[in-house]
């Protein structure tokens, strides 16, 4: 069967395939949620080191990671929209930077709760924290860019140079424990596997899938309304039910 | 286990819950904003095609 791909690039048939897409990312991710939150608190067992401090792991790792990848699928939404003109693209990067900015801030929330008891203090300028902050600032610097230019398309292409160059960040972010010697733990999953407990893993994977599908979910909604506001002049959005009511 | 050890954390309280709280309280913000920017986005779809019917009157 061919599937005509380029027909979803288009926002009118990218509207519609999403809202039919929401519920498929969004029931399962809270279920996945649910399931890591059980298995997070009343399978996985106290730790030897850290003792029910640790359980902070269950959303810091997949909220850190996910601050990371949706910075990357945003500057690569925004470089399509850039290189090829396609106005999806650059509207599915303006979609995705709140949601990234969001889980830097619960990286960042909860790395600090997580500090003070381990470490004694709340913030430290470590590479790790002071990278991870810096992200922060780049998903609020593209959004505050965006939304100061009056103009979509123009808007679109300074938000994408500004998230092109930022994605320098993101190894930084990644490898800075490696380089440098900082207070931040290194990895606890590696592609080479992990010392973690099975139940442990259970739980991050869970929520980490959880938190990813909820990203997705999200992301397609907020598109949409973007989507709508954007086409407001063209024929199709005015013939829409939800519209014409 | 009794619950009110369970919520006690073993003395980490504030840190386990300060965490799973805010995790909680920024999905239920970003939904109901994302929720709202919809409606409204509607509303003002419905108002420009109002105030066009009206002007070809």
């Amino acid at each position: 069967m061919a599937i005509n791909w380029f027909k979803y690039s288009a926002p009118s048939s990218f509207y519609g395939l999403a809202g039919k897409m929401i519920p498929w990312f969004a029931w399962p991710a809270a279920v996945l949620f649910c399931m890591g939150m059980y298995i997070g608190f009343f399978v996985a067992p106290t730790d030897a080191v850290q003792s029910e401090a640790y359980r902070i792991i269950f959303v810091h790792v997949p909220a850190s990671i996910l601050s990371m990848f949706i910075y990357l699928v945003m500057a690569g939404y925004a470089a399509l929209g850039l290189i090829f003109n396609t106005r999806l693209s650059s509207m599915m990067a303006t979609a995705l930077a709140p949601t990234g900015a969001l889980f830097a801030v619960i990286s960042l929330w909860t790395g600090a709760l997580w500090g003070k008891p381990m470490w004694g203090a709340w913030w430290v300028w470590d590479a790790r924290l002071t990278s991870e902050l810096i992200l922060l600032f780049l998903y609020l610097g593209f959004i505050a860019l965006q939304s100061s230019i009056e103009d979509p398309r123009r808007a679109d292409r300074a938000g994408a140079l500004l998230a092109i160059v930022g994605s320098v960040n993101v190894p930084i972010i990644y490898f800075s424990v490696q380089w440098w010697n900082t207070l931040h733990q290194g990895s606890t999953v590696k592609l080479s596997g992990t010392s973690m407990h099975i139940a442990m893993q259970q739980a991050m994977f869970s929520m980490l899938a959880a938190m990813w599908l909820y990203a997705i979910a999200i992301s397609l909604s907020r598109v949409r309304s973007i989507i709508l506001e954007r086409e407001r002049n063209t024929h199709w959005v005015a013939e829409l039910a939800e519209v014409k009511q | 286990m009794n619950w009110s050890d369970f919520f006690a954390m073993k003395g980490y309280a504030l840190y386990v819950w300060g965490s799973y709280g805010v995790v909680l309280l920024v999905l239920i913000v970003e939904i109901s904003l994302v929720r709202h920017k919809r409606k409204i986005t509607l509303q003002q779809l419905r108002l420009i095609r109002d105030a066009e019917n009206l002007e070809s009157i």
